[in-house]
């Protein structure tokens, strides 16, 4: 991404007459009246998640006249703290596994020449096609049968292995472009393949293992079906099933509702906005298979 | 070749082996598995299958929700390709030509950050947004005096899925801009220079020149947009489970109704079928795509 500011401007094309001028003003109040109603319906949440169930019926636009601190207090304990536990884990748990299988994987076929590197790519990276829903109801029954049906693990691993793909595609682009230089004195140097990994290959490919992170860690904060079908206890639900059931739990005291769609909703907001680079980043270098 | 020289070039095979395995256990089994358990009738609690051939793709053509899914998803793709594509490549060319500085970054971050929301959480907001009570969305027809145009929206058939689809543009347009914007700063401005001293406008020059090098990128949005929309499933389970009268459901929540409620396994693996033709057709026209990656800059 180059850096926008540095761009020398040209301001005598044609287009900088009066109209284009108006055409400007105009441009600018679209912009922002998109970014307006963007933001908003976000804004009305939180609000929303201070008022009473009466000043929410009876002034949906207005402000709380108190701030009532306590929904957010009911809320959490009604669920939100226990989805977001799980989400964490499950969360936590497929980044790890799913980052380090990928860049193994990526080390190998791009760093040393591995038997079958062709068929094993073509294996790989093939994944992407295949979307979840349409391995659903066979993998119903292949949790149960292999006992991890209704527990982290079910998510744990699915996560990992539909975003193998994915995150193959973009750790392996990066791991290509690597000079072999750091490399080579590690092994003149006597280290093994897996200090070499860890100590030469992983650091240098930091900046997309963190796009690759990011982008996995979204994926399996948001992730619907899958937590949906494959966990029934309700005590290991994650923030996105979690959050539909407590609709029903919070007995039409819609406040506190909204008080819990807040919460869930600053995680992700808070990291995106903590590594938007390289969220964005790793997007853009996906976008062309991912 | 430092690592072909030493021995065990087949123990290098252990390394991709974690990642195989669960591909080939998790990802393709399963997509083949389905394809043969469409053959059969079987529900959750009696696993007994019993093989009906074709039976379930009569079935699927005969079923008058199937039909009206998989319009709701086409609906969905060809929303979404106007709005999210066209809309958020036009927003993307007019934020990077017209806005400088500060604005410009904190324009494109509220754009983007509806996407990284749990569909979810949109899904419940857009609710409420809808909710003919305390819902925004009649609040400001009434404010525009289109009183006329107030709905029950995710409570009738006719506007359900439209109320679903409009929420989903609200929250992926930024998305969407933004992966444009970066394609454009790929752009070489001395291309725009060259522009500019021709005598282009900025809007001519959006046409010859931003247009035709975003070309391959745009072609890609829409073919994942495309393959997207056949995917629809949490927005809808969230703000309709499909209703009313069944009215909303999309492959994806008429496939999950049939395998978890209406207990028909079969029946929903068939749906999954449709889907995957779908979604593969997508992935093979990108591949083709990919390929002629021949734009330079």
């Amino acid at each position: 991404m180059a850096g926008t500011a540095a761009r020398p401007r040209y301001r005598a094309g044609a287009g900088d007459g009066v109209g284009a001028s108006i055409g400007r003003v105009v441009a600018y109040v679209l912009l922002i009246v998109l970014a307006v109603a963007i933001v908003y319906p976000l804004v009305w949440m939180a609000l929303n998640g201070f008022k009473s169930n009466a000043e929410l019926f009876g002034d949906p636009w207005g402000l709380p006249t108190t701030w009532r601190w306590e929904n957010f207090g009911r809320a959490w304990s009604l669920g939100v703290v226990r989805y977001l536990a799980n989400s964490v884990i499950v969360t936590g748990g497929s980044v790890v596994t799913t980052i380090l299988f990928s860049s193994m994987a990526a080390y190998a076929l791009t760093r040393h020449r591995i038997p079958f590197a062709g068929p094993i790519t073509v294996l790989l990276l093939g994944g992407m096609m295949l979307a979840p829903t349409v391995a659903l109801i066979p993998l119903f029954r292949l949790l149960q049968a292999i006992g991890i049906f209704d527990t982290y693990w079910a998510l744990i691993v699915l996560y990992t292995a539909f975003r193998i793909p994915f995150t193959v595609f973009l750790v392996r682009a990066y791991m290509i472009t690597l000079s072999r230089d750091m490399e080579d004195a590690a092994v003149v140097d006597g280290a093994s393949r897996w200090q070499i990994f860890w100590l030469v290959i992983m650091p240098l490919s930091r900046p997309i293992i963190v796009s690759a992170a990011l982008l996995q860690a979204l994926f399996a904060w948001n992730e619907f079906v899958f937590a949906l079908v494959f966990i029934n206890d309700t005590d290991l639900k994650t923030l996105p099933v979690g959050l539909l059931a407590m609709q029903g739990r919070v007995l039409s005291d819609w406040p506190v509702l909204f008080a819990a769609l807040t919460m869930a909703s600053i995680p992700m907001i808070l990291l995106f906005l903590a590594g938007q680079r390289q969220f964005i980043r790793g997007l853009a270098e996906g976008f062309g298979k991912g | 070749m430092t690592g072909t020289t030493r021995p065990g070039r087949w123990s290098m095979l252990l390394w991709v082996a974690p990642a195989v395995l669960l591909l080939v256990v998790f990802v393709y089994y399963p997509v083949v598995e389905n394809l043969r358990l469409s053959l059969y009738r079987w529900s959750p609690f009696s696993p007994r299958e019993v093989f009906v051939g074709l039976d379930n793709y009569a079935a699927l053509r005969a079923d008058p929700v199937f039909w009206s899914s998989l319009f709701n998803n086409a609906a969905y793709a060809a929303v979404s390709v106007v709005f999210q594509v066209g809309g958020g490549l036009v927003l993307a060319a007019v934020l990077e030509e017209l806005v400088r500085g500060r604005l410009k970054g904190i324009l494109r971050t509220i754009y983007f950050v509806p996407a990284v929301l749990s569909l979810t959480i949109t899904g419940l907001l857009f609710q409420f947004m809808y909710n003919p009570q305390i819902g925004l969305v009649n609040g400001l027809l009434d404010v525009l005096g289109l009183d006329a145009w107030k709905h029950s929206w995710l409570g009738e058939s006719a506007t359900a899925i439209w109320a679903i689809i409009a929420m989903s543009q609200w929250q992926s347009v930024g998305y969407v801009a933004v992966l444009f914007i970066v394609a454009m700063q790929r752009i070489p401005r001395e291309l725009y220079e060259a522009a500019y001293i021709d005598g282009a406008s900025r809007v001519q020059a959006f046409f010859k020149v931003t247009l035709p090098l975003v070309r391959e990128m745009t072609l890609l949005a829409m073919i994942i947009t495309v393959s997207g929309a056949f995917l629809v499933m949490n927005e809808v389970w969230v703000m309709t489970a499909g209703g009313p009268n069944n009215a909303s459901h999309t492959l994806g929540t008429w496939l999950y109704k049939s395998a978890f409620f209406n207990d028909q396994m079969g029946y929903a693996a068939a749906i999954a079928v449709v889907i995957f033709l779908i979604t593969m057709s997508a992935s093979i026209l990108q591949l083709f795509l990919g390929r002629g990656k021949a734009v330079q800059y």
